[in-house]
């Protein structure tokens, strides 16, 4: 087994999770009356609006401590992009074709920092809809322009979120694992992280391809 | 107006029809404000407070007859007033009743994400439930009236009821009883309207008000609070009154497209990952890739 997840990075991955989940339930009440239901389960209206914002700005605190762990893995390659221009290939299970990767590959890294600008969307439109009564009368449209930008960007980022869950639990066996044990078996991290885990055990250098 | 279901269909031992029989109702409320009658006595301010169970603000000195600078969240009914110098250098002491306009499509209603905290009735009341608020204030947002207020202590937002529970026992609203000059007029919709064409008639006859004329928004669908204006060309000169009034723009598309687009786009999405795991299933890592190390 190689170790893919220390214990700060779990602990930092399960609180951005756990508090984007919050902010995404009680988010999502708010923002169609078909989900409603989704605030009144968690404590009703007033409870959901008093912490959605508390919440969210945890969220993106935790985001920033993920940040700055993560920022160096995270970085675009060259690699990537010619990851990125056979992700057709990944979908499809032809993995065969693909150039081997680093410790993320070009998805993981586009979702990751797909959230991280989105976390900076929703933090800064969302103040101005935390306190709405210090922004005057005349500027209600500034208000208005804030909550439809905290709604493209919260429903770009939980684009990305559904396609990480069925990634993570669905589509690649072992994630879970990764992410709660912090360690994946050997055949798994060469078969998807081939570079990292070279890497990482020092094993022999990748074929040429 | 309030007591359609206790219309009366028979009575006993009666000879001849029913009285009121085939007559139509007018359901329609509206509270129909003559400014150019006001005389910003502040009647109406108190009765309100009186009603609701308010207590009296304190009162901000600005050098004019202006009590306190805006609306409150327990304070639902406000005499705006303007010294208006004309053209001529004649000088005019504007006097408006300012609050909630009952609009017929209330900004604030569309822009509530909360079940049951605003409701429209069927007379044309748009009332707050504060039970079901959940303190957000997009009703803040949505009014082009700039009228609910928030309760920072209680997180509920608050503004006129059009006393619903007075009309709805079949009284009129509390500050209309209070008037002394009789400037605020209560009735049906059509019979307001009817009133204060004829107060406009009046003016323009018999007054050197010309362009005098009824506030009856259509922009927002028409309200249920009208005002005679001495000039119907100028509503912002009686303390901001907007000329042409609209639920805004950006509120529409808010909660208009962007809505059903951002619920087809999650549940595609759902359904379309779904799709995927049907049609290629989970990775197999055994398959591993050409020329892997072993």
């Amino acid at each position: 087994m190689v170790q893919r997840y220390n214990f700060s990075e779990r602990l930092m991955h399960w609180l951005t999770a756990l508090s984007y989940t919050y902010c995404l339930s009680t988010g999502l009440a708010f923002y169609t009356p078909h989900l409603f239901w989704l605030a009144v389960i968690l404590g009703g209206g007033p409870t959901s609006r008093f912490w959605h914002p508390i919440i969210g700005v945890a969220f993106f605190i935790i985001a920033l401590w993920m940040h700055s762990a993560w920022r160096g893995d995270m970085k675009m390659t060259e690699t990537d992009k010619r990851w990125l221009d056979r992700s057709k290939d990944y979908a499809s299970n032809h993995d065969e074709v693909l150039p081997p990767q680093e410790r993320f590959n070009g998805g993981q890294k586009l979702f990751y920092w797909l959230m991280y600008y989105g976390a900076f969307f929703l933090l800064l439109s969302g103040i101005f809809i935390w306190f709405p009564e210090y922004i005057s009368f005349n500027l209600a449209w500034v208000r208005t322009l804030m909550i439809l930008i905290h709604e493209i960007a919260a429903l770009a980022t939980i684009g990305g979120f559904i396609i990480h869950v069925y990634m993570s639990v669905f589509f690649v066996p072992g994630s879970v694992e990764a992410m709660t044990t912090g360690y994946v078996p050997e055949r798994w991290a060469r078969a998807h992280h081939k570079l990292w885990f070279i890497r990482m055990t020092g094993g022999e250098a990748p074929s040429k391809e | 107006m309030a007591n359609g279901p206790l219309e009366i269909k028979a009575i006993s031992g009666h000879a001849g029809p029913v009285p009121g029989r085939d007559t139509s109702r007018d359901y329609d409320v509206c509270k129909f404000i003559d400014v150019t009658t006001c005389i910003g006595c502040k009647a109406c301010e108190v009765a309100c407070l009186e009603w609701n169970g308010y207590p009296f603000r304190e009162t901000v000195f600005d050098n004019t007859y202006q009590t306190m600078p805006d609306l409150a969240w327990n304070y639902y009914n406000l005499i705006r007033f303007n010294e208006h110098v004309a053209d001529d250098g004649t000088l005019s002491w504007l006097m408006r009743k300012d609050g909630c306009m009952h609009c017929a499509d209330p900004g604030c209603l569309r822009a509530c994400p909360a079940d049951g905290a605003i409701v429209q009735y069927a007379n044309g009341i748009v009332d707050f439930n504060q039970d079901h608020c959940i303190g957000c204030q997009y009703c803040v947002t949505g009014c082009p009236f700039n009228i609910p207020k928030f309760n920072s202590e209680t997180k509920k937002v608050h503004k006129c009821t059009l006393c619903s529970d007075r009309v709805g026992a079949g009284l009129e609203p509390a500050c209309i009883k209070a008037c002394p000059t009789g400037c605020l007029h209560f009735g049906s919709k059509d019979d307001m309207k009817d009133l204060a064409e004829k107060r406009v008639k009046q003016l323009h006859e018999h007054t050197s008000h010309k362009n005098a004329g009824v506030y009856d928004p259509p922009g927002v669908g028409g309200t249920h609070v009208i005002y005679v204006l001495h000039d119907i060309e100028h509503p912002e000169r009686y303390g901001g009154l907007p000329k042409d009034p609209h639920v805004p723009l950006l509120v529409r598309i808010w909660k208009g497209p962007l809505k059903w687009l951002g619920n087809l786009a999650m549940a595609a999405g759902i359904l379309g990952v779904a799709a995927h795991y049907v049609r290629f299933g989970p990775k197999k890592e055994d398959e591993e890739p050409k020329g892997a190390v072993k």
